[in-house]
């Protein structure tokens, strides 16, 4: 059977840098970052007290008060981030056949803050369990996909992906997978994450994956810099809307650009760090070109998974000089989460969705806070440093790595 | 109105998300005034807290109405 063709035709996001897509690539193009003090919690005691948050969000704003009773933070930010993506492509029209529109949503960790609140309360009675009835309706991952089809009457495939920091690109792959296949004709995609307290900051923070640079948090995640140590906690959630080809031609849909691939793998190697020679990394991004043939040669821009942690960001350039050769030189590569900071389970759908702005709008965003290079890395690599470069942007591949060894990796192609 | 009415009343509109109005004691929560199975069992909780009372589980399906809930409340709180 012919595989089909899948289109991106709708972007939302509600992030540490702006509360709609296009406030967030705005500032992404402008080098902003979004990094500050913690206001979720007090975090006095913690060894980090900074994170990349979400700015002026006021659940009131989008949720009756009855409802957001029932949304956890996380699947807030979901349902935010789909309804701008869902508005953007017009899918909520009596015309789609809402049995053939799916929802397949990327969270890493899931309802944090509930869990939490429950936990706290359990531990401060005496014993006997009083759990809210919303708790693990609230807590579970899976729930943002639930609540996105049943405000919507999306009645097609539905469920969660959960592979840390790759999950929301995981739930791309799904989605492309199935479209091609003929299993749905659309599908809401993407991720969400809310894990900046007090469970989810010192989570981090005892692994010492986290940079604790107090005294500058706006130059904290500096990915590729000699002076990174670690990466900057994000939250929000971003959504692409996928839509087959042929279907989104027919009703006059505004077209981005295609999904041509979509590859995964594992490290197969250890818990969080990654493997030292990429294997995984370099894997994963050869599968993603393998899907339609698409050659490395034909690569403009690489929105790199670089958390800014001293490990991560040598093995990733590794992997990319040894797929793309001589061709890794001529790239353009950045990391946009020096400026979003590390949105986890969202992470995937923020970082395509800045590959599909870039082809939409011939400009690549920046890495910032590059200060001194780091003499472990290949520095004749053209990162993007500090300030977006304007580029004919064709091709564009996204990495994102998980703890647990999980790779995903999505390639667009200008159509 | 009595205390107990009144604090119940307050419970309901806050957790239901409904109109003041709209919780007179022959409402049922279920039929009107929106509730499912989940808002009944935290409506229940929320009025044990409240009223510092346990609800067994055969007394708490027999409360369906504002009214219900009241007059149980009224007859076991301490």
């Amino acid at each position: 059977m012919e595989l089909k063709r899948v289109v991106v035709t709708g972007l939302g996001a509600i992030t540490p840098l702006g509360n709609t897509a296009k406030e967030t690539w705005t500032n992404m193009v402008n080098g902003v970052s979004g990094a500050a003090p913690i206001t979720h919690f007090d975090a006095t005691k913690f060894k980090t007290q900074f994170a990349c948050e979400v700015k002026g969000y006021d659940a009131k704003a989008y949720f009756d008060r009855k409802e957001v009773r029932k949304l956890d933070l996380f699947a807030q930010y979901a349902m935010v981030a789909a309804d701008e993506a869902i508005a953007d492509a017009k899918l909520n029209s009596d015309d789609i056949d809402h049995d053939m529109v799916g929802v397949i949503w990327g969270a890493g960790i899931g309802g944090i803050n509930t869990f939490q609140a429950e936990v706290e309360n359990y531990a401060k009675g005496d014993g006997t369990p009083r759990f809210n009835p919303f708790f693990i309706p609230k807590m579970i991952a899976d729930i943002a996909p639930g609540h996105i089809s049943m405000k919507y009457g999306f009645r097609g495939p539905n469920f969660g992906t959960i592979s840390a920091c790759a999950s929301s690109t995981n739930a791309l792959a799904d989605a492309y997978n199935l479209i091609r296949l003929g299993k749905a004709n659309v599908f809401v995609t993407g991720g969400s994450e809310a894990a900046i307290n007090e469970a989810g900051l010192g989570g981090f923070s005892s692994m010492q994956a986290i940079s604790t640079r107090n005294d500058d948090p706006k130059t904290a995640s500096r990915p590729f810099d000699k002076g990174r140590d670690g990466f900057v906690m994000g939250e929000g959630g971003a959504s692409i809307i996928l839509e087959e080809y042929e279907h989104a031609k027919a009703r006059g849909a505004h077209i981005y650009c295609e999904l041509v691939g979509a590859g995964m793998s594992a490290d197969a190697h250890h818990l969080t760090a990654p493997h030292p020679e990429g294997l995984g990394a370099k894997r994963v991004m050869l599968g993603a070109l393998s899907d339609n043939g698409i050659d490395p040669s034909d690569v403009d821009y690489i929105n790199v998974h670089g958390t800014s942690t001293p490990l991560g960001d040598i093995a990733e350039t590794k992997a990319i000089i040894e797929v793309f050769g001589e061709h890794a030189y001529k790239l353009n590569i950045s990391s946009t989460k020096s400026m979003t900071g590390h949105l986890l389970g969202a992470a995937g759908a923020l970082e395509a969705m800045a590959c599909v702005m870039a082809i939409k709008d011939g400009v690549v965003p920046p890495t910032i806070n590059h200060f001194e290079d780091d003499p472990e890395l290949d520095n004749a690599l053209n990162l993007t440093f500090n300030e977006a470069q304007k580029r004919d942007v064709k091709v564009a591949l996204s990495n994102t790595f998980g703890f647990g060894g999980h790779n995903a990796s999505v390639v667009f192609k200008a159509l | 109105m009595s205390d107990v009415a009144s604090r119940v009343k307050a419970i309901i509109v806050d957790k239901l998300g409904v109109d003041e109005t709209e919780v007179t004691p022959e409402a049922s929560f279920t039929n009107d005034l929106g509730a499912d199975s989940l808002d009944t069992v935290e409506l229940i909780m929320e009025f044990e807290k409240e009223f510092n009372i346990a609800i067994p589980d055969d007394q708490a399906e027999n409360i369906g109405t504002v009214g219900d809930a009241v007059t149980y409340i009224e007859e076991n709180a301490k």
